[in-house]
């Protein structure tokens, strides 16, 4: 049965259910609610709760458990002289499964009904034209012990499917039958449904770690089975980065690195200066109309989506850089310097553009957090105003800057469509701001698009690359939240 | 006080009036000024980079809801579409696109005779003035109106990318010497004609409503189904992110107990929000594909990332939310005898919904523009061309989405479709503008102040 179909099932039989308790927990009270313990609702509630809860939750975990669980039967039975040399077993289930997912698709539209793709036999069909017929692609020929697997692959699975489906009405119709048992007019029904609903609660609450969770490890174990194909002193502090299909790729962080860094040192260069002004004009000078409209406009640069910077980059920027440093005597200035429209510079400046907002908000916030007494008092001893500012407002909130300039980093850092348009894919080092470069999101994004084979060190290196940008901005942000932190405990 | 002389050396400048500045005055008031010059010219870089931003954006885009048009009577054959004159749809469905051609030719060259234009083309080089699709456009038509055959019908066909440029200026005389769709002599038969009024410039609606085409027709090409793929993905966002956020946030701000436990929960909350978008992408790509074998390129798939990406945004703007509602509240609530979660339930969270709902409207916002995390799942790279039709086609059928789809035409060769890309960037940036008014109009009028 499609998980639709039983979802619906489910869902209706809670409705169901909310109305038999209501209607019974009235008619153990004689149909006058005064002498119910709690509100008719709650009974309702209670019975519907018990015949969802369960069964929703067991149908989510049976769902997340049953591919692994088969998976791991299913690869344990498949005998070791199959696995070629130098592929992995993930392959051939990458096989398993397209080919199971293939012959269902098969009896779905009506090829074969299903006894006769149970049936089938490799020597005697050709599988692999039967499944292009109806749009499944396969690799190479099917061999017989792979087609085993995969035939075993689906009865597992479809054995899995009745199971769960059983199993999820049980819970349901078990449900249904235990509350509506205890539903009387003395049942405490709105004690256990409020329990029930903060159980909720701190399960939505928990989403939140088992997202982190999920983050560190579905990246972490691809960073295993990475540096298990490819040594982590090479990934580390190796010098070159030169993916190669053909296998022996030399795939080396630093060089990205230093790409990622240059980048977001130019953005910060373009963006802390003129955030960090803004901010002190805004805070310090302007009056408040001033204010009021710059301030919501200065903003608007940070709520445009990253693709509009990428596009702006890679169109009007770019090309504009080139102008100015490039095409020799064609240019305006008559320079060398460039040679194409992507660079360092054009991502860098672009980039900059999108922080500048951000910058100057956080920097506002804690420039405004400054007591004024400490301008009172330097005013009042005849500082000028700009001297308040940098002897006075700025050493104080300094602290609380340079965790705004650490947040920025963070992002810069991070970004990915600015630099996947505008900084070019080329992995090098080089001091000149001219030339193309490229980072880790931009790398992330050209091995994981695409066709991708998750047994191969080209397409693993994006997780363990994904996994150090994730450290990286991690410390970073957890260093600006306690720096900042710390430096308000000062004042308040 | 005994020690006190007068020093021997008399200061160097004396100050003798208290009306003229000193220089060290003057130069401290240079200072000043300088200083406050220095934060008028970053307030100005920051607004002139917005506005070149938005010139830029309006120049370079607006130009994408024009297209050319040609308006052509072609003559339906019965010769060439049913030779049998039974009008039998089997057979007219029998002849492929191929078998059209002749008829766009040959209307082409009437209309080149009857406004008396002079040239020495061929007719099927002056068909070539029309976009690729203008026989499929034809063919759907006798398809759908067999008895039409053997009449004169008039016709709206887009023009080739190269005369839609040359109208909008993007394509010039000189920068065709090398381009083989398109030669000189073609252009002054599009001189002649756009005189002639035959092909002229309109609105096209089917760059709002229509599907992205295929890189050799950028004329044809529209966001229509790619909005809707971002339109499924936000109510994926909407269903899940709304109750679960809201949910976590009534936890986290009036039952969480102050321990070791919250605190964890806080901080990641915290670090989620500023966790790079690409990272959520890679999770998607092993969570939901790899592991959970979702279908690769879905809108399903993509709003789950999503979700995951705005709920940070959600639980801070909520619990924001909820702290504003004041305490006495809770305390009236309680005192007449509600228990804690009535009075949550029952009396907070209603006073907080306008927060919540701006809070949630900025994220989903936020979320619509997303581009990074939706390459790594695969809503790039191919061409979203079917308008899906129930929900589950909707949610589970490869779709593109509004900022991917302007990446993917970003990426492409020919600079027709850059005109495209700015064009979808307005059609973004007109919905993330107007959920921000809303947003804005939300919390002006239902904000409250205790």
């Amino acid at each position: 049965m499609p998980i639709f179909w039983l979802i619906v099932i489910l869902l209706a039989l809670t409705a169901c259910g909310y109305w038999f308790g209501r209607s019974r927990a009235l008619a153990s009270a004689n149909g006058n609610p005064r002498e119910l313990h709690s509100l008719p609702v709650y009974y309702g509630a209670n019975v519907a709760m018990s015949i969802a809860i369960p069964a929703l939750m067991t149908l989510a975990i049976w769902l997340l458990v049953q591919p692994m669980v088969i998976e791991s039967r299913v690869s344990a039975s498949l005998p070791s002289e199959v696995i070629p040399e130098n592929t992995s077993i993930g392959l051939i289930m990458g096989d398993v499964r397209r080919l199971s997912d293939g012959l269902d698709e098969v009896v779905a539209q009506g090829f074969l009904d299903a006894k006769q793709a149970l049936d089938l036999n490799s020597e005697t069909t050709d599988i692999r034209a039967t499944l292009g017929e109806v749009g499944v692609a396969l690799g190479s020929d099917v061999r017989p012990e792979v087609l085993a697997a995969a035939q075993q692959y689906r009865q597992l699975s479809a054995t899995g499917g009745r199971a769960m489906t059983l199993v999820c009405l049980f819970l349901a119709l078990g449900g249904l039958v235990l509350s509506l048992r205890k539903t009387n007019k003395t049942f405490r029904a709105r004690n256990v449904v409020e329990r029930g609903i903060l159980a909720l609660l701190v399960l939505a609450a928990s989403l939140a770690i088992l997202t982190t969770v999920g983050i560190v490890f579905s990246m972490l174990f691809e960073t295993i089975n990475f540096f298990g194909l490819h040594a982590w002193r090479d990934f580390f502090f190796g010098t070159t980065w030169a993916p190669n299909f053909r296998g022996d790729s030399e795939l080396s962080m630093l060089p990205l690195l230093w790409g990622t860094l240059y980048i977001s040192a130019i953005a910060l260069l373009v963006a802390v200066p003129v955030g960090l002004f803004a901010a002190i004009y805004l805070s310090e000078y302007a009056g408040s109309t001033v204010r009021s409209f710059a301030k919501p406009l200065l903003e608007i640069l940070a709520g445009i989506p990253t693709i509009v910077y990428g596009l702006f980059a890679l169109l009007t920027v770019g090309p504009l850089l080139l102008k100015l440093f490039g095409q020799g005597e064609e240019g305006l200035l008559g320079l060398t310097w460039m040679s194409g429209a992507t660079s360092v510079l054009t991502a860098g400046v672009v980039m900059g553009i999108m922080l500048i907002p951000f910058v100057s908000s956080l920097s506002d916030d804690i420039i405004n957090a400054v007591p004024q007494a400490l301008r009172d008092g330097s005013l009042g001893l005849g500082a000028t105003k700009s001297e308040t500012i940098r002897q006075v407002v700025l050493p104080a909130a300094l602290p609380g800057i340079v965790g705004a300039i650490l947040l920025a980093a963070s992002r810069a850092i991070g970004e990915t469509m600015i630099v996947v348009m505008g900084a070019g894919a080329i992995a090098k080092f080089s001091a000149n701001p001219f030339e193309s470069m490229t980072t880790i999101t931009t790398r992330v994004v050209s091995q994981l698009t695409g066709d991708t084979d998750f047994a191969s060190p080209e397409t693993l290196v994006a997780f363990a690359l994904g996994l150090s940008l994730f450290v990286l901005t991690l410390g970073l942000n957890v260093l600006a939240l306690y720096i900042v932190r710390k430096y308000r405990e000062q004042y308040d | 006080m005994t020690d006190f002389s007068p020093s021997s050396t008399p200061p160097t400048s004396v100050q003798t009036s208290l009306l003229t500045l000193s220089d060290r005055t003057k130069k401290r008031n240079a200072n000043e000024r300088r200083f406050k010059a220095y934060g008028i010219a970053a307030i100005a870089v920051g607004l002139l980079m917005l506005l070149v931003l938005v010139v830029t954006i309006f120049g370079r885009g607006t130009g994408a809801f024009q297209q050319t048009f040609v308006t052509l009577d072609v003559e339906l054959l019965e010769s060439k579409l049913d030779k049998t004159g039974e009008r039998n749809i089997e057979d007219i469905e029998r002849i492929s696109t191929f078998g059209y051609a002749p008829l766009v030719n040959g209307a082409m060259s009437a209309a080149i005779e009857q406004h008396g234009v002079d040239t020495s083309l061929k007719s099927k080089q002056l068909a070539g003035l029309l976009s690729k699709g203008a026989v499929a456009q034809l063919r759907a038509y006798v398809l759908a109106n067999p008895q039409q055959i053997g009449e004169t019908v008039e016709f709206r066909f887009l023009a080739q990318s190269r005369v839609d440029g040359y109208l909008k200026g993007r394509v010039s005389r000189d920068s065709i010497e090398n381009d083989k769709n398109i030669s000189a002599a073609q252009l002054d038969v599009v001189d002649a004609l756009v005189a002639a009024g035959v092909i002229e410039k309109s609105f096209n609606l089917d760059f709002i409503l229509g599907s992205d085409a295929s890189d050799q027709r950028p004329e044809a090409a529209g966001m229509g189904v790619s909005m809707l793929g971002s339109f499924f993905m936000m109510l994926v966002v909407l269903a899940l992110a709304l109750p679960i956020g809201v949910a976590a946030s009534i936890y986290l701000e009036e039952f969480a107990p102050k321990n070791w436990i919250t605190d964890i929960i806080e901080v990641n909350i915290a670090n989620l929000a500023a966790v790079p978008s690409i990272v959520y992408g890679i999770l998607g790509l092993a969570v939901f594909i790899n592991y959970m074998h979702l279908p690769m390129s879905a809108p399903l798939v993509g709003g789950l990332v999503l979700t995951l990406m705005t709920l940070p945004t959600i639980i801070i703007s909520t619990r924001a939310a909820l702290k504003a509602v004041p305490p006495s509240i809770r305390d009236a609530a309680l005192g007449v005898g509600a228990s804690k979660m009535q009075s949550v339930f029952h009396h907070v969270l209603p006073l907080a919904a306008p927060g919540i709902l701006t809070g949630t409207i900025i994220g989903l916002a936020q979320a619509l523009g997303e581009t990074a995390p939706l390459l790594l799942i695969g809503m790039v790279g191919f061409i979203a061309s079917n308008a899906p039709e129930t929900l589950g086609e909707g949610l589970l059928s490869p779709n593109s989405a509004m900022p991917a789809q302007i990446y993917e035409w970003a990426k492409r060769a020919d600079p027709a479709f850059y005109e495209r890309a700015w064009g979808g960037i307005i059609i973004l940036l007109l919905f993330l503008v107007t959920m921000n008014t809303v947003a804005v109009v939300l919390r002006r009028r239902f904000e409250r102040r205790w």
